[in-house]
């Protein structure tokens, strides 16, 4: 990954570090990672100005696969570190990986707060109603009905809306993708880096390891019928009511991002940091 | 015979006289004592002194009991006085849940108002010189005037402080209209008629000279500017008693500085906010207390491991679980030194005064960004929350960087083994260098592994960049010789370096160890500073022993070894270590004779 002269044109394949996925045949986050290096591709940032940063988990393990710089942290806390590192960074494009149980269930303080920051980040979550690393429990995203050996028949808790709880948080662009559509999974999350603000993106990306019946998704989804909002109002009702395969971008706002921090020169800084001595002398 | 660690016994009666003089200003929360105490403070340092002031209250956000308590000197005090001159009240109410942090000398001063009732009897009960004035009646007779502002003119005289002083201190910090401060100053002056009848206990010596380069500060306050100064430029926190001050004064400071403060969500959102910041290049830290070091544990640990430099402050208080939160306490050095998961080398370094603050915590950053990890910087509520009349501390910018990744340096890995343990972090943006942190266990270019090697090598390499590092003479205070050494830490180092005074009035010569640098413990060093000593006395904050048996763990102390620990929230007072340290001087005769 020798990037210190660009081509001209960066292609997806700039964006991959060869190394190979721990991922299981047939895991929707291997066409997820396709998306996400055609997205960067589409943007055209090169990999050293690009961050990527994770939680642990199944999908968690994206930034080592990409030659970007990646930060692979603790379990649920992607956001936070995400966070920090783009308000201390401006300049850099910071992408934010995970799954549903590191987002939606350790991490889900940081999910709300993340929203409503709307510090300009891109969260891509892939959900697959089920925790893959640890070997099939249910999820925040799981239906209540679906039996595995720490919730025999099923945990009986209503599941998780992420994209309504997205919206009412505040993010400023909230979209739904699926695996198996790799070119609309790229286009979305271009738009997604594109757009100021927080950006959400849920990805349905199946596990067909511990959920087969999730191979049926692909026939399920489909694009959604109209065009992306930015009335909330409109895009919560929508959410609400639809089937929960409706693909595409749900709804784009117009929030003022999360104010960046504004370094100053090696100077003035040096100046102002003796200057604050002033206040404590007699 | 070596004495086992034990309990110290609760604070006696027995008060001797340390230098300068001590004042309580009591009252119920609103009735301005804390302003009151921190103009005294003011006027003080105004009129040449030294001085130190202490707040204390009742739990309640507003309304409660609470007491400003200083000690004003025209030395440096680093400690509070084994008990008080002067305890102004202006108003009873509830006062007495202070009788334990307020023990008064024989022949103390005990002024309230006339009109409220007589002093609680636990006052009184050492002899106490009683004088009573209608001070809301007097307030009252100045029309917009403040009946703290009257305590202020009372005390103030009674400290032998000039009038211009205090009337000066009111006029500095004024921020209303004039007729107020007109008002006001008419009821210090007021105040300061009031003492004219009354005989002083205490005549203070009023400084003059050099007192323009002194600081007027609070141990946050300090911790926060050293954080600066070391090149802190994000903050990332939750609010916590009594590290929140800290995080008020850095909040405008980093904007000056071209930084920025983040307030979290919650502390593990406020330690992985700063690994991610620091993990782009930007020095970084975060302030809390015990509570919130407990959540922050996971995050401290993938400092370590990623090898990200952050720092983390601690303003201890009264533990554990919520325990008590606005009241000083050094029970979290167990938990700083041996609270991670897997084994995780950090550093710890504890501020051994209010001015070290600055100093203890500007180091930590710089060594946490030499070494690429987490540095803990255990503060506490007594210096955090006081404030201070001190001379400058003292500046304490090295050389140590940390040490970053060339454009496309050739066969780059981030945690190359190299000999000294620590390797050159890519800053991203850098071309030709990129590379994923990883809290996993991580081969040299940072690729996951569970491998024995690996594991090996990357854990013999934290260890080592810390154990090799050459820390100088900044890992403890060394001062004095004797046969009986003393070793503390923390804010626990102001009693006891004036009670080691004390005992050597008392033809007691004692070693004094103030230790800064808690961990990596330097053990070496500390044998060669315990070289012919034949008795060690160790002396802290807390109920559980926890340095003495810290360093019972780490090194052979050599010959007799003696604890005295108390839980907070009452502070250390220098007399009852020096009876102490005397008594163990003695003891180690009756061995060696």
């Amino acid at each position: 990954m020798n990037d210190i002269a660009p081509p001209v044109a960066l292609t997806a394949a700039n964006y991959k570090s060869g190394t190979k996925p721990i991922w299981c045949p047939g895991c929707g986050d291997f066409t997820v990672l396709n998306a996400v290096t055609k997205a960067l591709a589409l943007v055209q940032r090169p990999p050293h100005e690009v961050a990527v940063v994770s939680g642990i988990g199944c999908s968690s393990r994206i930034p080592a696969y990409t030659s970007c710089y990646g930060f692979h942290g603790v379990h649920g806390r992607s956001l936070a570190a995400a966070t920090g590192l783009k308000v201390a960074r401006p300049d850099l494009t910071v992408l934010v990986a995970g799954g549903d149980g590191d987002g939606y269930s350790i991490g889900g303080n940081h999910f709300l707060h993340a929203c409503r920051r709307n510090v300009d980040l891109t969260y891509i979550v892939m959900d697959n109603h089920v925790y893959g690393m640890t070997k099939g429990q249910a999820s925040p995203t799981t239906e209540p009905d679906w039996d595995n050996k720490l919730s025999p028949g099923g945990t009986g808790v209503r599941s998780f809306h992420p994209l309504v709880i997205a919206l009412a948080s505040g993010a400023n662009f909230v979209a739904r993708a699926f695996a198996g559509d790799q070119n609309t999974t790229a286009e979305i999350i271009a738009q997604g880096i594109r757009h100021p603000g927080f950006s959400f993106i849920e990805i349905l990306s199946p596990c067909i390891t511990f959920r087969p019946e999730q191979r049926e998704w692909k026939h399920h989804v489909h694009a959604a019928a109209v065009e992306a909002t930015d009335d909330a109002a409109r895009a919560a009702r929508r959410i609400m009511t639809d089937d929960g395969f409706n693909i595409g971008v749900l709804y784009a706002g117009n929030r003022t991002p999360y104010p960046a921090h504004a370094a100053s020169d090696a100077q003035s800084t040096r100046n102002a940091v003796a200057a604050l001595e002033t206040e404590f002398q007699l | 015979m070596a004495a086992s660690a034990m309990q110290a016994p609760a604070p006696t009666a027995r008060i001797a006289a340390g230098a300068g003089m001590s004042i309580a200003l009591a009252g119920s929360g609103g009735s301005g004592v804390m302003t009151a105490g921190t103009l005294l403070l003011d006027a003080a340092a105004r009129a040449g002194l030294y001085g130190l002031m202490v707040r204390t209250s009742g739990p309640q956000i507003r309304g409660g009991e609470a007491a400003a308590l200083l000690r004003l000197s025209p030395q440096p005090t680093q400690s509070l006085d084994d008990g008080f001159d002067l305890l102004l009240a202006i108003d009873w109410q509830n006062v007495n849940r202070f009788a334990d942090e307020i023990p008064l000398k024989p022949g103390a001063l005990l002024i309230g108002d006339s009109d409220e009732g007589e002093a609680p009897e636990v006052f009184k009960a050492g002899g106490a010189r009683q004088f009573g004035f209608p001070l809301k009646k007097m307030a009252k007779a100045i029309p917009g005037s403040w009946i703290n502002m009257l305590a202020l003119g009372l005390s103030g005289a009674l400290a032998g402080l000039p009038a211009q002083a205090l009337e000066a201190a009111l006029t500095g910090s004024w921020k209303r209209g004039d007729a107020a401060l007109q008002a006001n100053l008419a009821a210090l002056r007021r105040g300061i008629e009031a003492a004219a009848g009354i005989e002083s206990p205490r005549r203070l010596e009023l400084g003059a000279g050099a007192r323009t380069k002194r600081w007027n500060v609070s141990g946050n306050e300090a911790a926060g500017y050293g954080a600066i100064r070391g090149g802190v430029r994000f903050v990332a926190a939750y609010p916590i008693t009594p590290a929140t001050e800290m995080l008020e004064w850095m909040a405008p400071a980093l904007i000056k500085v071209g930084g920025s403060l983040l307030q979290a969500e919650d502390e593990l959102a406020s330690v992985n906010m700063i690994i991610g910041a620091s993990f782009g290049g930007v020095p970084s830290l975060t302030a809390t207390a015990g509570p919130g070091l407990a959540l922050m544990t996971e995050g401290i640990g993938l400092a370590v491991s990623a090898e990200v430099p952050i720092v983390v402050v601690d303003v201890m208080r009264g533990g554990p679980s919520t325990g008590i939160p606005a009241k000083s306490e050094q029970s979290d050095l167990s938990f700083a030194v041996g609270g991670l998961h897997g084994d995780a080398p950090r550093l710890v370094v504890a501020p051994t005064s209010i001015g070290d603050c600055l100093s203890a915590t500007q180091w930590a950053v710089e060594l946490a960004e030499a070494l690429q990890t987490a540095a803990i910087v255990l503060s506490d509520q007594f210096m955090g929350q006081s404030r201070a009349i001190i001379d400058p501390p003292d500046d304490a910018a090295g050389s140590a960087r940390r040490e970053t990744a060339a454009a496309g340096a050739p066969d780059y890995k981030r945690y190359r083994d190299t000999p000294s343990g620590v390797s050159p972090m890519a800053i991203p943006g850098t071309p030709g260098v990129t590379y994923t942190a990883d809290g996993l266990e991580h081969t040299e270019a940072g690729v996951p592994s569970s491998q024995a090697r690996d594991h090996r090598v990357q854990l013999d390499k934290r260890e080592r960049k810390l154990a090799l590092h050459d820390y100088g003479a900044r890992w403890a205070d060394i001062e004095g010789k004797g046969a009986t050494a003393v070793i503390t830490f923390g804010s626990a180092s102001g009693p006891v370096r004036e009670a080691v005074l004390r005992a050597a009035a008392q033809g007691v010569a004692v070693r004094l160890i103030a230790l800064r640098l808690l961990a990596p413990l330097q053990a070496q060093h500390l044998a060669a500073a315990l070289e012919g000593v034949q008795q060690v006395l160790v002396v802290e904050q807390n109920h559980g022993a926890q340095l003495y048996r810290y360093l019972r763990s780490m090194i052979d102390l050599p010959g007799r070894k003696a604890s005295f620990h108390r839980p907070g929230p009452l502070p250390l007072r220098p007399g009852e270590v020096a009876s102490w340290i005397v008594e163990q001087a003695s003891a180690l005769e009756g061995v060696s004779t």
